[in-house]
């Protein structure tokens, strides 16, 4: 039986200089800029055309710049132990290879443990916007940001625009100063007193709403990541039996698409977070 | 030289390059984090503190594609396929710029 023999697939092409499975990659790089260039575009004319007041003047008043600190090192961490896992495989290490890679599997899912936490944090924070200002905690206000407690009633969605239904009443924790919680005492607010409530999810505003929409593209880029790493976790030592370069360059591909993914957390933490 | 034909002691060499470049990256995301707090204390404009954080950025994600995705030692062709797209990621940028110049109903 006559076997098909993909050409170039070890050995650089000579128009590309690169064999073809890296040149494939970096095509399909191209277009994962172009994708995530039209939200970045969608960012910028979202904040630019905001009512004064709509966009919050630093993504620290809502986001736990922190934690995307800690996630950004971890991000970084990921980089550096996946190209080191195919400068082992250059230097035909490859049990020290597939320890790299699995050290880049395990940051990954804590970048994506810490992503959960931010998110089920935002989640579990409302605010409330009042028709009138209210003494809350010595001040008059109009807005209260807090959490809910357990006698609140549970907030039901409204089935045409998504949106939160005014309850009778509910019961709310406001943050204390600079937004940590539980320092105030709980507010009883009637539902005739709010105009609006909602959580800190994406329905909140069109920040939080790219925010979302932004992370949790890039967050499946993630899970994809692990996805391919964890493939070849499990079946790498049966391609590198077979050609150890094939598992080299396919190692190598696999750390593009993932630089690739700490290059726009890069982006997107300062965009997001600190400005 | 192209990665097909690198010797242990090139990819020892690299290696090195890869540790210095990541103590970078943090350190350049630590200056990042930093002056946004400088930014903020001192009161400065939204555009001066977008430009520096986008340059602090832009110097980050250059060392990760030129040193860990290896443009540095790429052939040209692949350049000129990335000038393309970075071409057509700007125009998609600054499509935006298009509804501040529209005046249909201002005047």
């Amino acid at each position: 039986m006559s076997t098909t023999v993909i050409p170039h697939d070890l050995e650089p092409h000579p128009l590309t200089g690169m064999y073809n499975g890296k040149f494939g990659i970096w095509l399909f790089l191209a277009s994962e800029i172009m994708l995530f260039g039209a939200l970045f575009s969608t960012y910028v004319l979202l904040r630019v055309g905001a009512p004064p007041g709509q966009w919050p003047a630093h993504g620290s008043e809502i986001l736990n710049v922190p934690l995307a600190t800690l996630n950004t090192a971890v991000l970084i961490s990921s980089s550096v132990t996946m190209v080191m896992s195919w400068a082992a495989l250059k230097m035909k290490k490859f049990g020290s290879a597939q320890v790299w890679l699995t050290i880049t599997f395990l940051c990954a899912g804590a970048f994506l443990v810490v992503k959960y936490f931010e998110y089920t944090d935002k989640f579990h924070h409302y605010q409330v916007w009042l028709n009138d200002p209210m003494p809350v905690g010595g001040h008059e206000v109009t807005t209260i940001k807090g959490h809910l407690t357990a006698d609140s009633p549970k907030l039901e969605c409204s089935e045409k625009t998504g949106a939160f239904n005014i309850p009778e009443y509910v019961i709310i924790t406001p943050d204390g100063d600079h937004g940590s919680s539980g320092h105030g005492e709980a507010v009883r607010v009637e539902g005739s007193k709010i105009k609006r409530i909602s959580n800190f999810g994406p329905r909140h505003s069109p920040y939080l709403a790219t925010y979302f929409t932004m992370t949790g593209l890039h967050g499946l880029h993630i899970v994809g990541g692990m996805v391919v790493i964890l493939y070849f976790m499990l079946v790498g030592g049966a391609i590198w039996k077979r050609s150890p370069e094939k598992y080299t360059n396919r190692i190598e591909c696999t750390g593009l698409y993932w630089h690739f993914v700490d290059l726009v957390w890069i982006f997107l933490f300062p965009v997001l977070y600190l400005l | 030289m192209s990665h097909h034909e690198m010797s242990v002691e090139d990819v020892k060499k690299h290696v090195r390059t890869y540790i210095a470049v990541f103590v970078a990256l943090l350190v350049f995301t630590g200056i990042t984090v930093g002056v946004s707090m400088l930014g903020q204390n001192q009161g400065w404009t939204v555009t001066t503190a977008v430009l520096i954080a986008l340059f602090v950025a832009s110097i980050k994600g250059s060392l990760v594609a030129c040193y860990f995705m290896h443009l540095i030692s790429e052939k040209s062709m692949l350049f000129g396929i990335l000038a393309l797209c970075a071409f057509f990621f700007l125009v998609l940028l600054l499509i935006p710029v298009i509804t501040v110049s529209d005046n249909v109903g201002v005047h």
